[in-house]
């Protein structure tokens, strides 16, 4: 493809496509959709961790003006598919955390449907619960390999060699329950028709309007031509809305209680804590057996994490030691405990981003134990090969990302002495840590392009979550057509557009786009440069996109400045640098700011970022934006983020890999392995709250 | 219970009835289909919201409709399709990719020119050296008096940019 001439989109830093309707506010999220007779929804949710629910009086609320129906387990619908007990809502009266949907109300006003909301009379029946993850869990299982692939590996002799190891480093990091928490709270309007077979659209807030449609039509028993799912905008997600949830259930069944009329149910801000997932919280212990000059002979990561009741779910923190580092014997175990708790999903990096927090800390501690430079340690144990397939790397750009982010971060003549630079009140120190992400390409995505009045037209039901991805697959395609970009219409959002992939694993770009080249190539060979008018190709992404005999992976390297205050222990990073090895960057304005987005958000999740749970109610109590800390623009100063310019075309025809993630994977560290460079204390638990480092700190 | 208001919705005016329960940023989504300013918490924690009323920002999920009546009310909307062409601060956050998923944007926006306003009266801030010394627009102040906009896409740092080349 053209994708390499310097007239061509691909790398251009193009404007977003939807960015004038964006800074107007007109571009139409979910709840924004126009829609006939709206009606709105407000559910009840559940106050015990556990039990039963014995008895609901609905008849205060029905009373109100304006009610159109009070839904509970007595009188929702039964549907069709509930082996994800997920969507099972309102089928039986169990609760099985709190915060579960046990009611709802539907009304003309959405003040009236939260007014009557609260006049149903949820009479429930408390069971014992447990909703706290402690070290060891009585109840720690393997899970299944369908949360987990492979969850446990294993390779040489780690026991052994850990005992042989002449410097033993042994340590467990504990992250907390965290939310996502998207600024557009998770949104839905259903709409039923009851004519023919009936039909349901569904304007959702949504990373895949494709899943939804599938996963819905399997709930109600429909067939997917009779369900059409719409969401052009998403307000950010970061996982959370990479799957539909119990709320999406719901509305669809307040929808088919009222055919005809448009159901529209924004969760509060409060209901997203329970109801649309979170990371579980994790503690991993990491021991590392190495030789004096640093080259590693055995990595042991072992993560437990909290699943729900309902659903299980894997955070897989420990896999990034299958990959990070040389040495000849490793092994990395997941446990889970199915606690009372919401259930857990994706969010930003699962897996890797709590994951490489425990594993590039311990590399920090490893390297200040051995007094070595911590870049130093990581080159001792650069591996040849990926350790856990065997391959060759596609590209590790790892050492490079250190080496030339320690220059322009300005990393040399460091002091590695902790607790050695004061600026008047404050101790300051600098920190490094590694990035990775698995390059991911999800098969089955379908691009379709046309032909006419001089403009073609690609259509994939992909979703812009705030990626660029309107703006990116526009560029990718005028490219592989060889025409300007200003020729190239998307359209994207919709369930009735061809088959998309969902919008997460940082896997969008590269799926869709692979198969828009593919579908191009299609369009060109079919028409030629001179297309008459309705021509038209597609073409789905290809199986072999990635090449199987590499191993595909971005790397970074992030470099973290913290001040630390010596009277009150308040953390503050003034500068933060990523250096990214993400292969082609196609739009180098978009790629920044996700970039640079993952970076805040893990500086978020460094100092701020914590779902606190009473352990006696079962609940997250700082359940809102005012108690539950994401960072705000005060709490950051230089950000910056650069990459390497580079190509990989083993891992799409773009030469691109993803980009969403990694920005997160690792920025915890750099910064708490900055705290500890600043002040001497080594703080093993997110986050990096002050009373944290107002210990006595040794000589 | 309901009432008759006038609101004047980006120079048009407009009058309603409301249930008196609603607030203003209720009554310009859900009553009159305004939906450019954001519902991100309904709380006052996040800045989604932010309008100008009468020249001031406001998180419009913490006024109530009633409370606003004969108020002159400016959305990001209406800041983009001013008279001559978008307002400064609209196209320094376009120029800058000061978002991303755009859903905290409008109120960034809305507040964005609040917050010029204040700085141009000579309002302190936190980030204000001395209550009495003049106030300059620095990073710090920006970075300030924008932390009522929360952005979870994380766009701060472009913010700040566009925020700062808007004020020159
Ligand atoms: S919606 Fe008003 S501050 Fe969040
Ligand atoms: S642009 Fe997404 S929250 Fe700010």
């Amino acid at each position: 493809m053209s994708t390499t001439s310097p007239a061509g989109a691909v790398g251009r830093p193009l404007p977003r496509t939807e960015g004038e309707a964006k800074v107007a506010g007109h571009a139409p999220y979910a709840y924004e959709q126009p829609v006939r007779d709206p009606v709105y929804l407000h559910p009840v949710l559940s106050t015990v961790a556990r039990g039963r629910v014995v008895a609901v009086e609905t008849a205060e609320a029905q009373e109100r003006p304006g009610v159109r129906v009070v839904l509970t387990h007595e009188n929702a619908e039964r549907l069709a598919r509930t082996g994800d007990r997920e969507f099972a809502v309102l089928q039986e009266p169990v609760i099985a955390f709190r915060g579960q949907i046990v009611a709802a109300v539907v009304a003309e006003t959405p003040e009236e449907a939260r007014y009557a909301a609260s006049l149903v009379r949820v009479q429930e029946r408390a069971e014992e619960h447990d909703v706290v993850l402690t070290q060891g869990h009585p109840r720690l299982y393997r899970p299944g390999e369908e949360a987990a692939p492979g969850a446990d590996s294993e390779q040489g002799e780690p026991d052994a060699e850990l005992e042989r190891a002449e410097v033993v480093l042994d340590r467990t990091y504990r992250t907390p329950m965290e939310h996502n928490n998207p600024m557009e709270p998770h949104t839905s309007i259903a709409l039923w028709e009851d004519s023919g077979q009936g039909h349901l659209t569904l304007y959702d807030s949504t990373q895949g309007p494709h899943t939804v449609r599938e996963t819905l039509s399997g709930v109600f028993g429909l067939d997917p031509g009779q369900v059409r799912v719409v969401s052009p905008h998403v307000g950010g997600g970061f996982g959370s809305k990479g799957s539909p949830h119990a709320h999406n259930v719901l509305a669809v069944v307040a929808a088919r209680a009222l055919p005809g009329h448009g159901v529209k149910f924004a969760l509060t801000r409060q209901q997203t804590f329970s109801l649309v997932g979170h990371r579980s919280p994790t503690i991993q212990r990491l021991r590392l057996g190495a030789d004096r000059d640093g080259r590693l002979r055995a990595v042991v990561h072992d993560s437990e994490e909290h699943t729900s009741t309902v659903k299980e779910f894997a955070e897989q923190s420990a896999v990034c030691s299958r990959t990070m580092y040389a040495a000849p014997h490793r092994r990395s175990t997941h446990r889970l405990t199915a606690l009372d708790v919401p259930i857990p999903f994706w969010m930003r990096a699962p897996g890797e981003c709590p994951g490489m927090y425990a594993s590039e800390s311990a590399m920090d501690e490893l390297a200040h134990e051995l007094d070595m430079d911590p870049i130093e340690l990581r080159e001792r144990n650069e591996p040849e090969r990926d350790p856990q397939s065997g391959r060759p790397w596609s590209d590790r750009s790892l050492l490079r990302c250190l080496r030339e982010g320690a220059e322009r971060f300005g990393w040399h003549g460091r002091d590695r002495r902790p607790r050695a630079r004061r600026e008047g009140d404050w101790w300051v120190g600098t920190g490094v840590a590694a990035a990775f992400y698995p390059h991911v390409v999800i098969p089955g995505s379908q691009a379709r392009i046309e032909y006419a009045s001089g403009c073609y037209t690609l259509r994939i039901g992909a979703a812009d979550i705030g990626t660029g991805a309107r703006t990116v697959l526009g560029q990718i395609a005028a490219d592989a057509l060889e025409v300007p970009v200003e020729r190239v219409r998307v359209e994207i959002g919709d369930s009735s557009l061809p088959q998309a992939s969902v919008a997460g694993g940082s896997s969008g770009t590269s799926s869709w786009g692979s198969a828009v080249v593919a579908a191009a190539r299609a369009f060109t060979e079919e028409h030629g440069a001179a297309p008459g008018e309705g021509a038209r190709a597609a073409a789905t992404t290809p199986e072999e996109t990635v090449a199987e005999d590499h191993a595909v992976y971005s790397f970074g390297a992030h470099f973290a400045e913290a001040w630390v205050n010596d009277d009150t222990g308040e953390v503050r990073v003034p500068r933060m640098y990523g250096l990214f090895s993400v292969g082609r960057v196609i739009n180098p304005r978009t790629v920044r700011s996700q970039l640079i987005g993952g970076m805040v958000m893990g500086l978020s999740m460094a100092l701020h970022e914590h779902s606190v749970v009473d352990e006696r109610r079962g609940l997250v109590v700082n359940q809102d934006l005012a108690q539950y800390h994401v960072a705000a623009n005060a709490d950051v100063a230089g950000v910056q983020a650069e990459w390497l310019e580079q190509s990989d075309t083993r891992a799409t025809p773009m030469g691109s890999r993803g980009a969403g993630e990694i920005g997160i994977v690792g920025t915890a560290a750099a910064v708490a392995n900055a705290a500890h460079h600043a002040t001497g204390v080594r703080v093993r638990e997110l986050p990096l709250t002050p009373d944290r480092f107002l210990v006595e700190t040794g000589p | 219970m309901e009432a008759t208001i006038t609101l004047h919705v980006d120079g048009y005016r407009r009058e309603l009835t409301v249930d008196t329960r609603t607030t203003l940023l209720d009554a310009l989504r859900d009553r009159l289909g305004e939906y450019s300013p954001k519902k991100g918490c309904d709380h006052g924690q996040c800045g989604a919201c932010t309008v100008l009323a009468d020249g001031r920002r406001i998180l419009s999920c913490l006024a109530l409709a009633v409370a606003q009546d004969g108020a002159h009310v400016t959305t990001a909307a209406g800041l983009a399709q001013g008279g001559g062409g978008p307002h400064r601060v609209t196209r320094a956050f376009l120029e800058h990719d000061a978002y991303q998923c755009g859903y905290c944007t409008p109120g960034q926006i809305c507040s964005a020119v609040g917050a010029l306003s204040e700085l141009e009266a000579g309002m302190p801030s936190h980030a204000t050296d001395h209550p009495d010394a003049p106030v300059r627009t620095t990073d710090a102040e920006i970075r300030e008096r924008m932390s009522g906009n929360l952005c979870r896409c994380g766009a701060y740092p472009a913010i700040v940019a566009a925020v700062r080349e808007a004020a020159q």
